[in-house]
């Protein structure tokens, strides 16, 4: 595709303003998709082929290499999938509900100690969340949870920076006057989150589930110093034990690649899906305070 | 109905005004104000005591028993004067000093380009520039590995097609340009929409104006543009440093395919051989705690420096 679109701009066409900054553009986009191009040709092809023909000619392996992934370990990849699922998913589902919860109420509430709080938490969204793993394995191993799913699933319930878009999110799309009204018509304080709060900040909880989602997807060394039962891995770590294991067994390494090209299609599916709904000027837009 | 009397409509007023005390907000926060001092809080105390912790011989029989004692600062004076912890930082520096102005030059020069009338082909390359987003680090790195491998690169086959060898990718002072173009390859995208929808914020008129007086495009987003979208730039910049403080992942994946990288390649490496390869935890909480606050630290110089409230208070 961008090969075709380049072309249509060949050297025999007259110089229009807009070519160079296309084809600028052009590039970034090739170099950004090479990388996926090449997992997802690697995926189709036998391990002779993957070593000996072009990288990205297609083989005739690709059933074959979806039969080994599946069957690898008794299922094992099937349940880091789900594992990565439940980490990511339940955990932002629930990250996006507590973060709207707190940004709605430091947004429309005043209340003894709501500076302070929320300046608390902004001081949060500075502290590299790698660098608490460590602190968060040692509370975890003293109260006994280390290489349960609580232990990866719960750091990743709390989000400084969900927090603090909640609160520029409810600024910017509550109106004050709605709240009033509602109160007026004797409206329950928890009626006006759920039914006027909730509704009008959907498309902000979105980016902040989006964000969050992706956040934990990532997340590598939480679940590499926490998990030590493999069944218990998410879809990360299990590629990155196949591949350690595959400097031995080469024949693990072509799993490893199609488990990559079959995680990351959804992933690029869902972002794909979810962009037209988030609201990514909340980020800069936060910004102009 | 009887409320609606006394209670003044504030039209505008930008502050809500509680005149009876409800327990509503401190119910809404509750939950985060919960998992922030169970995760982040008391995790960051906890460490900050186990840092002045140590194992030391306290019955000097034959078999010295080893006990966790107070050692005050110890650990700190240890690891700050271990050689390859700050090796550790030199090389995150190098890599950090390749990775951040790429990230953000190409993330600029993209959405600028996005933003500029003439380009075509708009939604399929924003598209396009922003899919690495979705793709984890660690995933990342394992993809652009093999891209790297002689024995799997489409570069080195090509350069050995015609006669040049393999591209050495993971060896030797390569691997920093080779590590940071996976940083820059899963960052620019990000950070490009951000920019670019900063950049839709500004009002047209405003270009408009300016291309009647004759400026050029070139002057346009030089002039105007970067300038208006100065605090999204230091945004990305500083998620840009934090993220390469805590580089982990990357390295660690692809350590598995070279020899280049070190258990200690960069810190937070360090501090994880630390804690669960020689099991020495207060070792690892007092990196962890000289890590996470030197962070804060040039964060903190970083938006000073910049003079820019990046993050609104409250009015």
């Amino acid at each position: 595709m961008t090969d075709h679109q380049a072309a249509r701009r060949a050297p025999g066409t007259p110089r229009r303003p807009g070519a160079l900054p296309t084809a600028i553009l052009l590039i970034g986009a090739f170099y950004s998709l090479i990388p996926v191009a090449w997992i997802v040709v690697a995926a189709t092809k036998t391990n002779a082929q993957l070593f000996s023909t072009f990288t990205f000619q297609p083989g005739t392996g690709l059933l074959d290499n979806l039969g080994d992934l599946f069957s690898y370990g008794e299922g094992q990849f099937s349940q880091w999938a789900l594992n990565s699922l439940y980490y990511a998913g339940v955990g932002s589902l629930l990250c996006t509900l507590v973060s709207t919860a707190a940004g709605f109420a430091f947004a429309k509430y005043r209340f003894r100690g709501r500076a302070p709080l929320f300046y608390l938490i902004l001081a949060g969204v500075l502290l590299p969340g790698m660098t608490l793993a460590i602190p968060q394995y040692i509370i975890m191993s003293e109260i006994g949870m280390v290489g349960t799913y609580w232990s990866v699933l719960l750091p990743g319930l709390i989000s400084p920076f969900g927090i603090y878009l909640a609160r520029v999110y409810a600024e910017a799309s509550v109106p004050d006057a709605t709240i009033e009204s509602a109160r007026i018509d004797g409206a329950s304080e928890f009626r006006i989150f759920t039914s006027i709060g909730l509704p009008m900040m959907l498309p902000g909880m979105v980016t902040i589930f989006m964000l969050q989602f992706v956040g934990n997807w990532n997340n590598f060394l939480l679940p590499f110093i926490m998990l030590s039962d493999e069944d218990k891995y998410p879809i990360n770590l299990g590629l990155y034990t196949l591949l350690s294991k595959g400097s031995g067994e080469p024949a693990l390494y072509g799993i490893a690649i199609v488990g990559t090209a079959v995680s990351v299609i959804p992933l690029i599916l869902l972002l794909l899906f979810l962009q037209r709904f988030w609201r990514l000027d909340l980020i800069s837009g936060g910004l102009k305070g | 109905m009887a409320t609606a009397a006394t209670s003044p409509q504030h039209g505008t007023g930008q502050r809500p005004r509680r005149r009876r005390r409800t327990l509503a907000p401190y119910v809404l926060i509750a939950p985060a104000l919960l998992l922030f001092a169970a995760f982040m809080g008391v995790p960051i105390l906890y460490a900050l005591f186990l840092s002045t912790q140590g194992l030391r011989i306290v019955d000097e029989g034959v078999f010295g028993i080893r006990d966790e004692v107070f050692v005050g600062l110890a650990n700190y004076a240890e690891i700050l004067t271990d050689g390859a912890f700050w090796a550790g930082f030199g090389r995150l520096a190098l890599y950090g000093l390749i990775a951040v102005p790429l990230t953000l030059g190409l993330a600029l020069l993209f959405a600028l380009l996005l933003d500029h009338g003439a380009s075509r082909a708009k939604r399929f390359t924003r598209t396009a520039i922003f899919i690495p987003y979705a793709i984890p680090g660690v995933v990342a790195s394992l993809m652009w590995g093999f891209m790297y491998l002689p024995s799997t690169s489409p570069f080195s086959h090509l350069t050995r097609e015609l006669g040049l060898g393999s591209i050495p990718f993971l060896d030797g002072g390569a691997i920093y340009p080779s590590l940071a173009n996976i940083a820059i390859w899963g960052g620019t995208g990000f950070n490009m929409i951000i920019i670019y929808t900063s950049l839709r914020g500004i009002p047209a008129e405003l270009c408009d104006a300016a291309r009647i007086d004759g400026c050029t495009e070139w002057q346009i987003a030089w002039r105007i543009k970067v300038p208006l979208v100065a605090p999204a730039l230091v945004l990305t910049g500083l998620f840009a440093l934090i993220g390469t403080l805590q580089v982990y992942g990357e390295p660690t994946m692809l350590s598995s395919m070279t020899t280049e990288i070190s258990q200690t390649w960069v810190p937070l490496m360090h501090i994880y051989r630390d804690g669960f390869i020689r099991d020495d935890l207060p070792m690892a909480a007092a990196g962890s705690v000289f890590l996470a606050v030197g962070t804060l630290l040039v964060s903190l110089a970083l938006l000073k420096a910049t003079q820019r409230r990046a993050f609104g208070g409250f009015k």
